[in-house]
């Protein structure tokens, strides 16, 4: 706990947003923290049901927004489309219940809709020192603007609602500093899995971690995004980024950003949002970005992920009996045999989007791979953007007609494959190269076999038909 | 959220370590209105065949565990997703109370909102157990809640935290809506002073 940490001595930032939105503290050591912004989506049905229940409004209607994502069909974006009655009926949910308290909703048929945690950064929603919630455990991505911003559950959800507030237990502090250069191919989808792979989807449970470093200070902040999108793999509560002119620049212009003296005034505060010198950690990582390699998932945790240059690990060497057991089972359910070479598996499907690596940018470094080459015959790969506005910047780029060119399928935003709610899903027994950020069993539909990527390595796999080491594509 | 004082019931053994929210309730049953019966839905892969059939080999399908409420379960059970859907699928089947020596924190939280109790003992109590509930299956464990207390099938006494407030809830049976609700006013005002408004 840094409870005396926060009270007048160095601060981390996540002390600093901790304690300017701490609204009052319980007696057992609870505070309640003032929410400036909550997002909503169209698995929010039943919190809005405990509302009604209650005969309860939400309080701040004008701090919520909301995107239909994870019912809406990839194949139109059109409600036609969604045919399943129980789908549909989240959106309709969704678009009743943001109509009846005047929430904004990015609805169907608004060019401003997508994936929540795609949609939330880009519309300048999401902003530093911000606290941000949402009923998904991927809401962790929000921080890499400097927010502190986390996954709730419905009950909660139905208490931000009606008091815009949460109770919440303050967690640890980690810090996990990346220093170094990333090699040709390593994005930040590698670096994000390099850490899992280190400390496990345990690691950071009951921590908040912060992530700095020369190898952060030179990420786009859409890959900041991508590497805080996936902190809830490794358990962390949440993963933040203190911002800097990187981050400034990005919101600078963002519509719902603020503009002229307000944007001053945000400024001077948000230049105050970063850890102090003297705060210290309860645990620190240190990671060398140099000795990265492209990362590819073998198994049911994003946390048995290696090199693609390496080889299944072979569940005979290691020691604990559970963990044996568990790398064994899971490497039964992937298909795979200890020391078999990872690059070279044959793969049936290609998913390239999500919440993690559904930006403009993922769209880019995809696109290269792809551009000029094809489909390997009897793949089937996809291209989701994670939003209309990701979705028309890359036709604008061009990017639609060369993934369409190589035989990639141009969808519509939303989930999607990812945890394939909407229907999304490939066949029992099917290999899937998927640049999302859950390969449990069973994510992608019963029996289908999850490899978590790059979207460049994504766009390898596609066009060799297997997992492959992308840097032999890209000439390095 | 029906009170919990106290709890004498089989507990079943879930062995596999990080059990995922998508193992405790599938993403394909999150579009399920809350009046269903989640507990048809819970570990569903597991439970059941890819035709409805159950699988014998799992713990809940085995006849003595089948009157279980409370589940033991390894590290980090409950990781992954948001989706309370997987404690709403636990609790439907009659599920109480998890042990396990540390659980997800999102999950944790989630546990706590519906009158599931998540208990957290040591490693070195519960790997032991979890391979004693394997090998005795339909042994008992006790739960004293005011007392903050576990028995197990040997007898042996164990003290688990608790935070007062969820301790509170949980024995009274009520939620923390009403209880922040009476606080609207510093609410309020908090919001009207923030240096740091947005």
């Amino acid at each position: 706990m840094q409870l005396e940490q926060g009270v007048g001595g160095p601060q981390t930032l996540y002390d600093k947003i901790w304690n300017s939105h701490r609204v009052m503290s319980r007696d057992d050591g609870q505070d309640l923290l003032f929410i400036d912004r909550h997002f909503i989506h169209d698995v929010t049905a039943q919190s809005f049901d405990l509302l009604r229940e209650r005969g309860l409004k939400p309080r701040s209607p004008e701090r919520i927004f909301g995107t239909a994502d994870h019912y809406v069909s990839s194949a139109a974006n059109d409600m036609s489309a969604v045919t399943d009655p129980e789908r549909r009926a989240m959106i309709v949910a969704l678009q009743r219940d943001a109509a009846a308290s005047n929430i904004t909703l990015f609805d169907m048929d608004d060019s401003r809709r997508g994936i929540v945690h795609v949609v939330g950064p880009e519309q300048g929603l999401s902003l530093p020192g911000m606290t941000v919630v949402c009923a998904d455990s991927h809401t962790s991505t929000h921080g890499a603007m400097g927010a502190l911003a986390f996954g709730i559950g419905a009950t909660e959800v139905a208490h931000v609602l009606a008091t815009q507030c949460l109770w919440q237990r303050k967690s640890s502090n980690m810090r996990v500093t990346f220093d170094g250069t990333p090699g040709p191919g390593v994005t930040a989808k590698d670096l994000i899995l390099a850490v899992i792979a280190r400390i496990g989807v345990a690691g950071a449970v009951g921590h908040v971690i912060e992530y700095r470093g020369s190898a952060i200070a030179g990420l786009s902040v859409e890959a900041r995004l991508t590497l805080c999108n996936m902190s809830i793999e490794a358990g962390g509560r949440a993963g933040m980024i203190a911002p800097d002119d990187t981050t400034f620049a990005y919101l600078a212009g963002r519509p719902f950003a603020p503009k002229g003296e307000e944007w001053d005034r945000a400024m001077a505060h948000w230049r105050t949002l970063f850890t102090d010198p003297d705060a210290t950690f309860d645990r620190e990582v240190h990671i060398d970005v140099a000795g990265i390699a492209p990362m590819v998932t073998w198994g049911t945790t994003p946390e048995y992920a290696c090199a693609i240059d390496r080889r299944v690990p072979d569940p005979a060497l290691q020691a604990d009996p559970d963990l044996r057991a568990a790398m064994s089972t899971a490497l039964d359910y992937m298909g795979l045999a200890p020391n078999e070479a990872l690059e070279g598996v044959a793969i049936d499907r290609v998913f390239i989007g999500s919440c993690t690596n559904g930006r403009i940018e993922d769209m880019r470094s995809a696109a290269e791979v792809a551009r000029g080459r094809h489909v390997a015959s009897g793949v089937e790969a996809w291209v989701v953007p994670g939003s209309h506005e990701v979705r028309a910047q890359a036709e604008a780029e061009g990017l639609d007609r060369v993934f369409k060119e190589a035989g990639f399928q141009w969808r519509f935003p939303g989930c999607s494959m990812c945890l394939a709610t909407n229907g999304d899903i490939a066949a029992p027994g099917q290999r899937c190269a998927s640049t999302s950020n859950r390969n449990f069993v069973g994510r992608q539909g019963p029996g289908v076999r999850t490899h978590l990527m790059s979207p460049a390595m994504a766009a390898a796999a596609a066009v060799t038909g297997c997992l492959t080491d992308v840097r032999r594509l890209l000439g390095a | 959220m029906e009170s919990l004082t106290h709890l004498d019931a089989v507990a079943a053994p879930i062995v596999v370590i990080n059990c995922d929210t998508d193992q405790i309730l599938p993403a394909r049953f999150l579009q399920k209105p809350r009046s269903d019966d989640f507990g048809q839905f819970l570990f569903r892969a597991l439970r059941f065949g890819p035709d409805g059939t159950e699988k014998p080999e799992f713990v809940l399908n085995q006849a003595s565990f089948r009157e279980s409420r409370i589940v033991v379960a390894n590290h980090n059970f409950g990781c992954g997703s948001s989706r309370e859907h997987a404690v709403w699928a636990l609790y439907d089947y009659g599920i109480r109370a998890v042990i396990a020596p540390s659980f997800g924190d999102i999950f944790f939280i989630n546990c706590l909102k519906n009158g599931l109790l998540p208990i957290v003992l040591p490693e070195t109590v519960v790997l032991p157990l979890l391979e004693y509930l394997t090998t005795k299956a339909g042994s008992r464990i006790s739960i004293d809640v005011p007392a903050q207390s576990v028995t197990l099938p040997d007898g042996a006494s164990h003290a688990f935290e608790m935070e007062p407030f969820a301790k509170q809830c949980l024995l009274r049976g009520m939620d923390e809506i009403d209880y922040t609700l009476s606080h609207r006013d510093r609410i309020d005002a908090f919001e009207r002073n923030r240096a740091d408004a947005y």
